[in-house]
C-alpha cells in the first residue's frame, strides 16, 4: 500500500476534447436561439473535459494534500481549531432546508432554530439584541463599528470618528476601522500584557468613537483592567467593541456584556465549531447593548403572534442596513445551532474550562521544558505566546522553521508572528476537544525540535521534509505572478 | 551592520535624500528599512508632475510579508522615478543608495522636522534595536 | 454534554501539574464580581439523536415547495460528486491556506477555480471568493474607486435594473466611506437601461458605472454601447454577472468596442451560488470577483499563485498578501479575512464536471423553461408579460391584480410562484419576477400554470365582487 500521491496534475491537464461526464447534463434543447447575436459567446470557454471518475478522483487525491482536523492536531492561536461535529453537517443539511429559498415564505422550523440560537448567544454574552447577518468575522467587526457610529450621528455627535485599537490586536479591527470611515489610533500594552491604562486615559476624547479590544487578548491573557477600561472609554463618550474571536475561553465563566462591552461580534466558525471549510464561510454573529439594538443589521428574526418572520427596513428604520443578499450564511447558523443544542448549559461551560486546562498544560509543560512564554507569570487563557528570541539569536532559527518543522512531525503549525509585539512567536490554542495524549504528543515533539535546534539547525531552515511540497518560494510568487492557469501554445 | 552613507541625509522613517548636482533632491529608503522589510516585491510610485507635501506619503515598497508607505521628506513636485524598479524590485535590496533610488523631486524647501546626517541616523537605529 | 476526551484522572494529572487545586482556579485574573454565575438562557444538553429528531422534525414543516423564484438565487441540479468530495474531511474541517505545504490541496483547488473564474469572465485574475454576490458588488465598488486614477470621484451610477438587494448592500458597505451610489432609471417598455438614462450625468464626476447582465429582470442589457461611453469619459465599468450564463452570453472582457485593444469591462463580480450551492435557505453561497491585472493590487480577498518549492517543484501559495488587512492593517485594500473556501470548492467540482458543454446546456435548458412558463402562464386571463420575451432565465409578469395575496394562493398549494416586486417597483403596477431552470419539467410548469389559472379565476370574481 502507498500512501496518498504526493501530486496531483492541473485538472485542466487531465481532459480531452469529446469527453465529458455526460449524465450530468440536462437534455438538448435550442433555448440559447433568444440571444441577440452580438451579446453571444464567440467561443467556449476552456473549462476542463474529464469523466466523472476523473473529476472524482482529482478532487478527492487534492484533499489527500491538506492537514485538517479531522486528520490532524491544529494548535493554532485565536483560530480555535476545535472539533466539528459531524452531526451538525447532518442535520443542516436536511434536503428540506437545502431546497428552501429565501425570498419565499418564511420557513417556520428554520427560523424557530435561528430565534433560538438568536436568544442562546444572546443568553451567553450578556448582550440585549443580536443579528445574525454578519457572514465573517470581519463583516460582523464592520457591523459593530458602523453600528457605533450611526448611535454617535443619531445623537448630533458626528464628530467621533476614532477608533482605538492595542497593538495587539488582530489585523481586520484596524482595517475594519478604517472602511467604516473612522481613524485609527493603536495603544500600547503594558509591561504584562493588559493594556496600559494611562496610555488609554491619554488616547481617549471627544474625538473617540470607541475601542475594539479582545478579551482574554492576542497576548493569551485576560485583561483585569477591563472594568477601569470601560470607566475610561464610557467616560470620554466612547463605546466598547468586543471581538468575540477568543470567546471560546471564557464560556459561561463571563460575559462580555457585564464587562461593559456595548457591541461585539461572535465568530461561529470558532466558538461554536461551525467548519473552516478551507478559509470559510464563517459567520460573525453580532450582539449589542439597548443602546444600539435600533441600530442591528438586518434582516433579523422575530416573532408576531406565534410566527417567526424577518425584521427588515420597515421594522429597522436606523438600522445599519443589509449586508448580504438574504440572511448572512444561515447553513453556518443552522450548524451552530446543532453545535449549541448538543453541548447545552454545562457542556458550554465545559468547552472553557478543557480549553483553558489544555493552554495551561500546555503552557506549564513546554516551560519546563526549557520554553520561553511570552507572559510567565500570568495565567494562560486558552491560549499563549512561546517566543523563540533566544533561539533565533543562538541558532539563527525562525519561528517559521520550527513551524514548518512540525508538519514533520505531524502537527499544523501554531500561529506564527502574530501578535506583532513578541518577536518570533508562536500562539499556540489547543482547544478543548484534544486528549491530554495529543497535547503530550505536541510537547514530545516540540523538545525533540529544540534537540534538533542544538544540534542541527540546519536540518530546521529546510524544513519541512516530509509535505507534499517543500518550502515555497513567496516572493517568486509575488514577483511572477502565474494566478491562472493558460492553455500551452 | 547596516550601510549608512555618509553624504545623504536620513529621516526617522528610514528614508534617506541628497541634493543632486543638479539641485534635484533624490529619495530612496535606507539599507536598514530594505533589510526590515525584506525581498521587495513590488514598487508603487508617484506620477510625475505630482506635488508633494513634507511628510506625504507617495510611495509604496511591499516584500512579501510588509507593505511599507514612502514619505517625502521635503515638499516639492516629482520630476523623476526610478522605472527600473517596476520591472526589478529587487534593486531596492540590492543597491538602496544608487540603483535603488525611489523618486527625483523639485524642491526650494526645507525639509519638513529635522533631518538626520549620517552619524545621527546610526544612533537612531542603535537605540531601535534595544 | 461535550466533544472534551478528558477523564477526571486526565485532569487532576494536568492539574497536579499545572500546580493548581481547582479548574476553577485557572480563573482566578477574572475579577469575581463579574465571574457569571449560571448560564441560564441556554438549555440542556441533547444527545446527537434528539437533536436529529428536532432538526427532522422542524425541517419537515419547512417542506419542499415547487419552486419558481430566482431573484439572485437559482436552483439548479446539484450532481452528487460535488458534495460528497467538497464535504471530505480534509476540504471541510481545513484551515485557511497560510501554512502553504499543509494546504496544497485547498490551494490547488483554489487555483483552478481561479482560472475557471477568468475563463468564463474572459478577465487576467481572480481572487479566491468573498462572502457572495451583493457584498461582492460593494467590494468592487470600493475597488473601482481607489483603481480609477483618473478621477477623484466617489460617486457611482447604479442602475435600477440591478439586483436591488445588492443596492442596499452596495450603499450598507460603501457609505462608511462616502461613497455615493447614483441611481439610473430604466426603460418601463423593455426593462433595460437606456444610453440616454446614464448620459445624462456629469461624467466628470463618475469613477463607475454597474451593468447587471442579465439584469435584474432577466433582460440583456445593451452592454456594448453603455461600456463604450463609459470608457469614452474614464469611468470605469464593473459588470455584474450570472456565471452560468456566461457559457452563453460574451464574456465582459469582450464588453464595447475591444478594438485596437480597447478594453471590456474592468471588474467583474457576481453570485457563485448557481455552480453548484445549494438555496439552502440564502446561505452560505459565495461571491466571485474576476480583474485585469493593472487593478490586482487594487483587488480585495486572498489570492493563491503558483510558484516553486525549495526543490524546484511547481507548488500554490498564497500570494500579494500585503494588500490585505493581517499585514497593513487600516491601510488594507477591504477588511475581508475570509473567503467562502468550501463554497469554492463545490463550485470548482462542479465547474469541472460540467465542463463548457454541459454549462451552455444548463443555461440553454434554463432558457428554454423559462420561455416555456412564460408561454403558458401568459395564456392566462389577467396576466401578461411586462417587457416581451426576450430573456435569460427570469422575466417579469404583470398581473391584473396585486401580487402578494395570489402568491400567498400558490402557496398553499405547495408552489413558490415568484417574487412580487411591488416593494422595490411600485411603479411596474403588479409585476411578478418568475424564474424556471433546467430542473423545471413540463409537468411542474403545468401544474403552476394550472395552479395560477385557479386562483386568477377564484380571485377575480372576488374582485368583481367587491
Amino acid at each position: 500500500m502507498s500512501g496518498p500521491q504526493l501530486r496531483e496534475p492541473l485538472i485542466f491537464d487531465l481532459g480531452k476534447p469529446g469527453r465529458h461526464a455526460s449524465t450530468q447534463f440536462p437534455p438538448r434543447v435550442a433555448g440559447d436561439a433568444e440571444i441577440p447575436p452580438h451579446l453571444r459567446r464567440a467561443a467556449p470557454p476552456l473549462l476542463p473535459s474529464v469523466s466523472e471518475l476523473q473529476a472524482v478522483r482529482h478532487f478527492t487525491r487534492l484533499s489527500q494534500l491538506n492537514f485538517s482536523i479531522d486528520t490532524h492536531f491544529y494548535p493554532l492561536g485565536s483560530c480555535t481549531m476545535k472539533y466539528n461535529p459531524k452531526a451538525c453537517n447532518t442535520y443542516a443539511t436536511l434536503p428540506e432546508f437545502l431546497a428552501c429559498h429565501p425570498l419565499g415564505p418564511a420557513p417556520q422550523g428554520f427560523l424557530a432554530c435561528m430565534f433560538e440560537l438568536q436568544e442562546m448567544l444572546k443568553s451567553i454574552t450578556g448582550m440585549q439584541g443580536v443579528s445574525l447577518t454578519p457572514m465573517a468575522g470581519a463583516q460582523g467587526e464592520f457591523a459593530g463599528v458602523a453600528m457605533i457610529r450611526a448611535y454617535h450621528r443619531a445623537r448630533g455627535d458626528s464628530a467621533r470618528a476614532e477608533i482605538i485599537v492595542p497593538q495587539a490586536a488582530h489585523g481586520t479591527n484596524p482595517a475594519t476601522a478604517a472602511m467604516c470611515g473612522c481613524s485609527v489610533k493603536e495603544i500600547a500594552c503594558d509591561q504584562s500584557g493588559d493594556v496600559d491604562v494611562d496610555a488609554l486615559q491619554a488616547a481617549v476624547g471627544p474625538q473617540t468613537a470607541g475601542i475594539m479590544l479582545t478579551n482574554p487578548s492576542t497576548l493569551g491573557v485576560f485583561d483585569r483592567k477591563i472594568q477601569e477600561v470601560a470607566r475610561i472609554v464610557h467616560g470620554a463618550g466612547g463605546l466598547l467593541y468586543y471581538d468575540g474571536a477568543n470567546l471560546n475561553a471564557i464560556l459561561g465563566k463571563v460575559r462580555p456584556g457585564d464587562m461593559g462591552f456595548d457591541v461585539m461580534h461572535m465568530n461561529l466558525h470558532k466558538t461554536f465549531a461551525t467548519p473552516h471549510g478551507g478559509g470559510g464561510p464563517g459567520s460573525g454573529a453580532v450582539g449589542v447593548g439597548a443602546r444600539l439594538l435600533p441600530f442591528l443589521p438586518i434582516p433579523l428574526v422575530g416573532r408576531d403572534c406565534g410566527r417567526y418572520r424577518l425584521f427588515s427596513e420597515r421594522d429597522l428604520p436606523q438600522s445599519i442596513g443589509r449586508l448580504s443578499g438574504f440572511m448572512g450564511n444561515a447553513g453556518v447558523n443552522l450548524r451552530a445551532y446543532i453545535y449549541m443544542r448538543m453541548l447545552g448549559r454545562d457542556g458550554m461551560i465545559r468547552v472553557a474550562e478543557c480549553a483553558t486546562l489544555n493552554a495551561n498544560y500546555l503552557m506549564k509543560r513546554l516551560q519546563a521544558a526549557g520554553f520561553e512564554t511570552a507572559y510567565p507569570g500570568r495565567r494562560a487563557s486558552h491560549e499563549f505566546i512561546v517566543t523563540l528570541k533566544r533561539e533565533h539569536n543562538m541558532y539563527q532559527v525562525t519561528a517559521m522553521d520550527v513551524a514548518k518543522r512540525l508538519l514533520d512531525y505531524g502537527f499544523h503549525a501554531p500561529t506564527t508572528y502574530f501578535p506583532l509585539l513578541v518577536a518570533e512567536c508562536l500562539l499556540i490554542e489547543p482547544s478543548e476537544t484534544e486528549s491530554k495524549e495529543e497535547l503530550d504528543r505536541f510537547c514530545d515533539a516540540m523538545i525533540a525540535i529544540r534537540r534538533e535546534i542544538e544540534n542541527d539547525p540546519q536540518s530546521l531552515a529546510s524544513a519541512p521534509h516530509t509535505t507534499p511540497v517543500r518550502r515555497l518560494d513567496d516572493v517568486r510568487a509575488a514577483k511572477h505572478l502565474d494566478v491562472v492557469w493558460r492553455p500551452a501554445q | 551592520m547596516s550601510n549608512i552613507p555618509t553624504n545623504r541625509q536620513y529621516t526617522r522613517n528610514h528614508e534617506w535624500l541628497r541634493r543632486l548636482a543638479d539641485g534635484a533632491v533624490e529619495v530612496g529608503i535606507t539599507d536598514h528599512a530594505q533589510h526590515a522589510l525584506g525581498d521587495l516585491v513590488f514598487v508603487e510610485l508617484p506620477a510625475v508632475g505630482r506635488s508633494v507635501n513634507a511628510g506625504e506619503a507617495c510611495a509604496v515598497v511591499e516584500s512579501v510579508k510588509a507593505a511599507s508607505d514612502v514619505y517625502s521628506p521635503v515638499a516639492g513636485t516629482v520630476t523623476a522615478v526610478n522605472a527600473d524598479l517596476a520591472s526589478r524590485p529587487e534593486l531596492l535590496n540590492e543597491d538602496p543608495y544608487e540603483a535603488g533610488w525611489l523618486m527625483r523631486l523639485e524642491s526650494g524647501a526645507a525639509a519638513a522636522g529635522a533631518l538626520l546626517d549620517a552619524a545621527a541616523y546610526a544612533q537612531l537605529l542603535a537605540d531601535q534595536a534595544d | 454534554m461535550s466533544f472534551v476526551p478528558h477523564t477526571p484522572e486526565d485532569v487532576a494529572r494536568m492539574l497536579e501539574l499545572i500546580g493548581v487545586r481547582s479548574i476553577e482556579e485557572l480563573f482566578d485574573e477574572i475579577p469575581s464580581e463579574l465571574k457569571l454565575k449560571e448560564l441560564a438562557g441556554v438549555p440542556a444538553a441533547l444527545s446527537e439523536m434528539e437533536v436529529g429528531r428536532l432538526l427532522t422534525e422542524r425541517a419537515s414543516g419547512d417542506g419542499r415547495a415547487l419552486n419558481f423564484i430566482g431573484a439572485g438565487a437559482y436552483e439548479h441540479h446539484i450532481p452528487a460528486p460535488v458534495w460528497a468530495i467538497a464535504n471530505r474531511g480534509e476540504f471541510y474541517t481545513s484551515y485557511t491556506p497560510y501554512q502553504a505545504e499543509a494546504s496544497q490541496g485547498t490551494l490547488q483547488v483554489i487555483y483552478e477555480y481561479q482560472s475557471m473564474m477568468c475563463e468564463l469572465t474572459g478577465m487576467e485574475v481572480s481572487n479566491a471568493s468573498l462572502y457572495d454576490g451583493a457584498s461582492a458588488l460593494a467590494e468592487a465598488c470600493l475597488m473601482a474607486v481607489r483603481a480609477n486614477r483618473r478621477s477623484t470621484s466617489r460617486r457611482i451610477l447604479l442602475p435600477r435594473t440591478v439586483n436591488p438587494t445588492y443596492c442596499r448592500v452596495a450603499r450598507a458597505i460603501g457609505g462608511g466611506q462616502e461613497i455615493v451610489f447614483q441611481p439610473v432609471d430604466f426603460n418601463r417598455a423593455s426593462g433595460r437601461t437606456p444610453l440616454a438614462s446614464v448620459s445624462s450625468f456629469d461624467a466628470e464626476n463618475c469613477a463607475a458605472l454597474v451593468l447587471q447582465q442579465p439584469n435584474f429582470f432577466g433582460r440583456f442589457e445593451d452592454v456594448d454601447d453603455l461600456t463604450q461611453w463609459a470608457h469614452e469619459r474614464g469611468i470605469l465599468v464593473i459588470a455584474v454577472v450570472n456565471p452560468v450564463s456566461l457559457a452563453l452570453m460574451k464574456p465582459p472582457s469582450q464588453w464595447g468596442d475591444v478594438r485596437d485593444g480597447k478594453r471590456g469591462a474592468d471588474i467583474v463580480c457576481g453570485e457563485g451560488q448557481p455552480l453548484g450551492i445549494p438555496l439552502s435557505c440564502g446561505g452560505p453561497y459565495f461571491g466571485f470577483m474576476t480583474t485585469r491585472m493593472q487593478y490586482v493590487r487594487q483587488m480585495p480577498g486572498r489570492i493563491v499563485g503558483r510558484t516553486m518549492d525549495t526543490e524546484g517543484r511547481p507548488g500554490f501559495t498564497l500570494t500579494l498578501q500585503a494588500r490585505e488587512q493581517h499585514i497593513r492593517r487600516s491601510r488594507a485594500t477591504s477588511n475581508i479575512c475570509t473567503n467562502q473556501g468550501l463554497m469554492v470548492t463545490a463550485a470548482t467540482i462542479y465547474m469541472a464536471l460540467l465542463g463548457a458543454r454541459g454549462l451552455e446546456r444548463v443555461a440553454a435548458a434554463s432558457m428554454q423553461r423559462t420561455r416555456d412558463l412564460l408561454a403558458a402562464l401568459t395564456r392566462i386571463g389577467g396576466v401578461s408579460s411586462a417587457f416581451g420575451a426576450q430573456a435569460f432565465h427570469e422575466s417579469v409578469l404583470l398581473l391584473d391584480r396585486p401580487v402578494a395575496p395570489v402568491l400567498a394562493a400558490l402557496a398553499e398549494q405547495g408552489i413558490l410562484g415568484g417574487l412580487d416586486l411591488a416593494e422595490w417597483y411600485p411603479e411596474l403596477g403588479h409585476a411578478l419576477l418568475v424564474c424556471a431552470t433546467e430542473t423545471k419539467l413540463d409537468i411542474d410548469i403545468q401544474r403552476y400554470a394550472a395552479a395560477l389559472a385557479g386562483v386568477m379565476a377564484g380571485a377575480a370574481s372576488a374582485c368583481r365582487a367587491t
